[in-house]
């Protein structure tokens, strides 16, 4: 799902249960990673559930490419939602990127608050880091 | 129990709605509500009262000394102990790390120091890292399946052990067991342990009598017994407290200063250095008195009913599995959903509005014991009732749902 068919979906839901169905959706229909891609280095610290990134840059494209997974549900899909953000943007089109302004859109922001320990700030903080090196 | 039940209006934080839904409340194991008598005593002090005390001769700082002391004497009556045995500090972990801190010149390379495998982060690490600053070793009584320890095999592993520390909590504070603490004590008496025992979650439950428990030391904090929050105290035997060296240091604890030396004064003020927190001590202070006026074995029924309640309700839900020792507990029970992770569980909950605790509880040695990553903690008190725990049901049914439907 794109970005914005994922920011279609999630403003037209009326409640919250709705909204954390369609979150939970999201995380079931992101793929999986394989166990051998969940490595110490790719876990994302600072989350209550464990999270894992990859972000590749393809070279001849210059698009980023962003795997992840997490063994949550709803973690797994704010994760999606992140990844659909940056997947396929070139570095300096990702580093532009207002995660926290999107995010204030979808009526999720509270998820980004450090209390609710999901570590979503954590995810786009990496991925920008990332994303500036290659700018 | 009626009358009981009518204590919840005395809570006005209850009275709210949290996404649209009236709160529920089952976190009182990580800090209790306050009653409106709490909250008017410290509006009262900041508003008519506010002096430092022990320092002044002026009016203000008179009165508000007094009040301050009348406390210590109000507690140590509520425990059946002296008041000079009482140490205001900021919290149980503070008033366990300023014993262990304490006790340091009384261990010995191999002494053991001995705790349960159900104990909270603030009664592991202080002792932990006592032993690694003196060369004792830690030793600790495991846990069965299910997160139970039982009595026989406390004081077995103590005769075992021979331990010169014993510390030990006297209920969960993720499972809610209740532990024979009275019996412990006795038992490492006979071999001449140091006791200590961790009173935060059981304090507020149970209203120990601390001179028939019998330890050394006892510690609580008082936001998980309705007073504010940055108070805890320290209960010690008045010989054993005294002797322990000096913690921190500054004003007030001294008796003279010179630029070469000090004097300390006797405890507890030996053990009180600075300005104390005295809103919290006086808002505690009428927690006290809310407590008293309450009869102990209305409150403990009555807590035990709704205890009863959660649990069948909870237990007829498919694929929950509770933790921990369903029988002698004061009200907080741990439990899993199949393999659903701990963190959907409760934010989904909270849609709901209901207020539970997820994750490790500052025990992940004993979430490593029992083979897991965490659980959902739900933890009652008096101003809970059983359209609380209706609701919470209710939410959970629903959760439970939105995850497989
Ligand atoms: C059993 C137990 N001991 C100690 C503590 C530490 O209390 P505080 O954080 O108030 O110092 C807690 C708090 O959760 C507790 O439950």
């Amino acid at each position: 799902m794109t970005y914005q068919e994922i920011h279609d979906k999630l403003t037209s839901t009326s409640s919250w249960q709705q909204s954390y169905r369609e979150i939970m959706l999201l995380g079931k229909q992101l793929p999986n990673l394989p166990n051998a891609l969940k490595t110490e280095q790719a876990q994302v610290k600072g989350c209550e559930s464990n999270v894992w990134l990859h972000v590749e840059l393809d070279e001849s494209q210059q698009h980023m490419l962003l795997v992840g997974d997490s063994d949550t549900r709803i973690v797994k899909g704010l994760l999606a939602i992140v990844l659909s953000l940056y997947n396929s943007k070139t570095p300096t089109q990702a580093a532009k990127i207002d995660a926290y302004q999107e995010f204030e859109s979808l009526g999720l922001i509270k998820h980004l608050s450090p209390s609710r320990g999901n570590g979503i700030k954590a995810i786009v903080d990496r991925i920008q880091t990332i994303a500036l090196q290659w700018v | 129990m009626s009358d009981i039940a009518q204590l919840r209006n005395d809570f006005v934080t209850l009275n709210q709605s949290i996404e649209g839904n009236p709160l529920v409340y089952l976190d009182s194991g990580a800090t209790s509500q306050k009653p409106q008598v709490v909250i008017n005593e410290i509006n009262h002090f900041y508003s008519k009262n506010n002096a430092n005390v022990h320092r002044g001769l002026h009016t203000l700082s008179e009165r508000v000394t007094s009040q301050y002391e009348g406390v210590r004497e109000k507690l140590a009556q509520f425990l059946g102990v002296f008041a000079t045995e009482l140490v205001w500090t900021s919290g149980a972990t503070h008033s366990i790390n300023l014993v262990a801190s304490g006790l340091t010149n009384q261990l010995r390379y191999d002494d053991v120091i001995l705790i349960t495998a159900l104990e909270h982060h603030a009664n592991i690490v202080p002792w932990q890292q006592l032993a690694q600053r003196t060369g004792a070793k830690l030793k600790v009584i495991p846990v069965n399946d299910q997160g139970i320890i039982c009595t026989n095999n406390v004081l077995a592993q103590i005769q075992k052990w021979q331990p010169k520390i014993f510390a030990c909590t006297h209920a969960s504070n993720t499972l809610g067991n209740i532990l024979d603490v009275q019996v412990f004590i006795a038992q490492a008496k006979k071999i001449g342990a140091t006791t200590i025992i961790d009173g935060a979650q059981a304090f507020l439950h149970l209203r120990p009598n601390l001179r028939q428990l019998d330890c050394d030391f006892y510690v609580l904090s008082a936001h998980k017994a309705l007073g504010p929050t940055g108070l805890g105290i320290l209960f010690g035997k008045y010989e054993q407290l005294n002797a322990l060296p000096v913690y921190q240091t500054g004003g007030e604890m001294i008796e003279t200063v010179t630029f070469d030396q000090t004097t300390f004064r006797q405890a507890p003020a030996k053990f009180e250095p600075g300005t104390p927190n005295i809103s919290a001590v006086l808002g505690f202070g009428a927690a006290i008195d809310y407590l008293s006026n309450i009869n102990f074995s209305a409150m403990h029924k009555y807590e035990q009913s709704l205890f009863k309640y959660l649990l069948e309700h909870l237990s007829a839900i498919k694929g929950v599995k509770l933790y921990g020792d369903l029988d002698n507990n004061i009200g907080t029970i741990s439990f899993t959903f199949k393999s659903e992770h701990h963190y959907d569980l409760a934010m989904l909950l909270n849609s709901y509005g209901v207020a539970v605790r997820s994750g490790h509880h500052c025990t992940q040695p004993l979430m490593q014991a029992l083979n897991l990553n965490g659980t959902i903690r739900v933890s009652l008190a008096f101003y809970n009732n059983h359209t609380d725990i209706d609701r919470f049901i209710s939410a959970l049914n629903n959760c439970i749902q939105l995850i497989e439907g």
